[in-house]
């Protein structure tokens, strides 16, 4: 229920968003069509556990800070290789444990890696070893060197 | 003044941003396999839309269009990952191989 609760209100605020309408009936409607989708989203059983962590949103401001940094660096390390020549890239496949211990923060840490260009996080295990494609070496070597899982561990407040 | 130099800043962000995502594409040409191909695009949807949504905030003036554009990069960063898994994971089960280095033969 206030996984539901939460839905909606997520939902109604983005409605108020996007519409830009104040006027007291089509507010109405719009919780009308906020209300009528959590109830679709209950019955599909859509709402799970996981809820919406909006939490880390603001917790984690000097972690996207960081990311973002990491994302502006890696964009620039691609082109390189792209643009100089197909010698520049050394593709490889390997594995690493991620420390968090829970779903959410394996998305989160699954996510960063595919979000900054050159690694992409193919498979999760369910003991959360992440598969991981790098495009060059330099890229492995910075998802191996592991200041991703702890900056996300610290993220989720395990650290 | 303020006004012309926002403006020229604004164009230097969506030329910057058209700048990267014409190299990505060119990484989607260019590189060797889908796994390889998909950094290429990786770099398109975040630098790249990232620049330009930049670009557009400097011409605003409307706050309520401006958080729409950053609501696009949110559901952009979250997607966009969700989305390149999909592909490699899919791909992976799929049975295909990834590209070495070591594969490389008849190039140039």
């Amino acid at each position: 229920m206030r996984h539901a609760l939460s839905l909606f209100l997520i939902l109604f605020g983005l409605w108020l968003i996007m519409s830009g309408h104040y006027l007291g009936w089509l507010v109405a409607l719009g919780a009308a069509s906020a209300a009528l989708t959590v109830w679709i989203a209950r019955r599909l059983e859509a709402i799970d556990h996981e809820g919406h962590p909006l939490h880390l949103a603001w917790r984690g401001m000097p972690y996207w800070g960081w990311l973002l940094v990491e994302i502006v660096k890696s964009n620039i390390d691609v082109a390189r290789a792209i643009l100089s020549s197909p010698a520049a890239i050394d593709p490889s496949v390997f594995k690493i444990k991620a420390g968090q211990r829970d779903e959410l923060g394996w998305a989160v840490h699954a996510n960063s890696i595919t979000l900054t260009p050159g690694t992409v996080t193919m498979a999760i295990d369910a003991d959360g070893t992440f598969t991981v494609h790098a495009l060059t070496r330099a890229s492995r070597q910075g998802v191996e060197s592991g200041e991703m899982d702890r900056r996300v561990s610290r993220l989720m407040g395990e650290a | 003044m303020i006004a012309g130099l926002l403006d020229m800043a604004s164009w230097g962000l969506v030329l910057a941003g058209s700048l990267v995502i014409l190299v990505g594409t060119l990484g989607l040409l260019r590189l060797p396999d889908l796994f390889t191909r998909l950094h290429g695009t990786g770099m398109t949807d975040t630098m790249g839309a990232g620049l330009l949504v930049l670009g557009m905030l400097l011409q605003t003036t409307d706050w309520l269009i401006a958080v729409k554009l950053v609501l696009i990069l949110v559901f952009l960063a979250i997607t966009s990952p969700t989305t390149s898994h999909a592909l490699a994971s899919a791909a992976l089960y799929g049975g295909l191989t990834p590209w070495r280095l070591s594969d490389r033969k008849d190039e140039p």
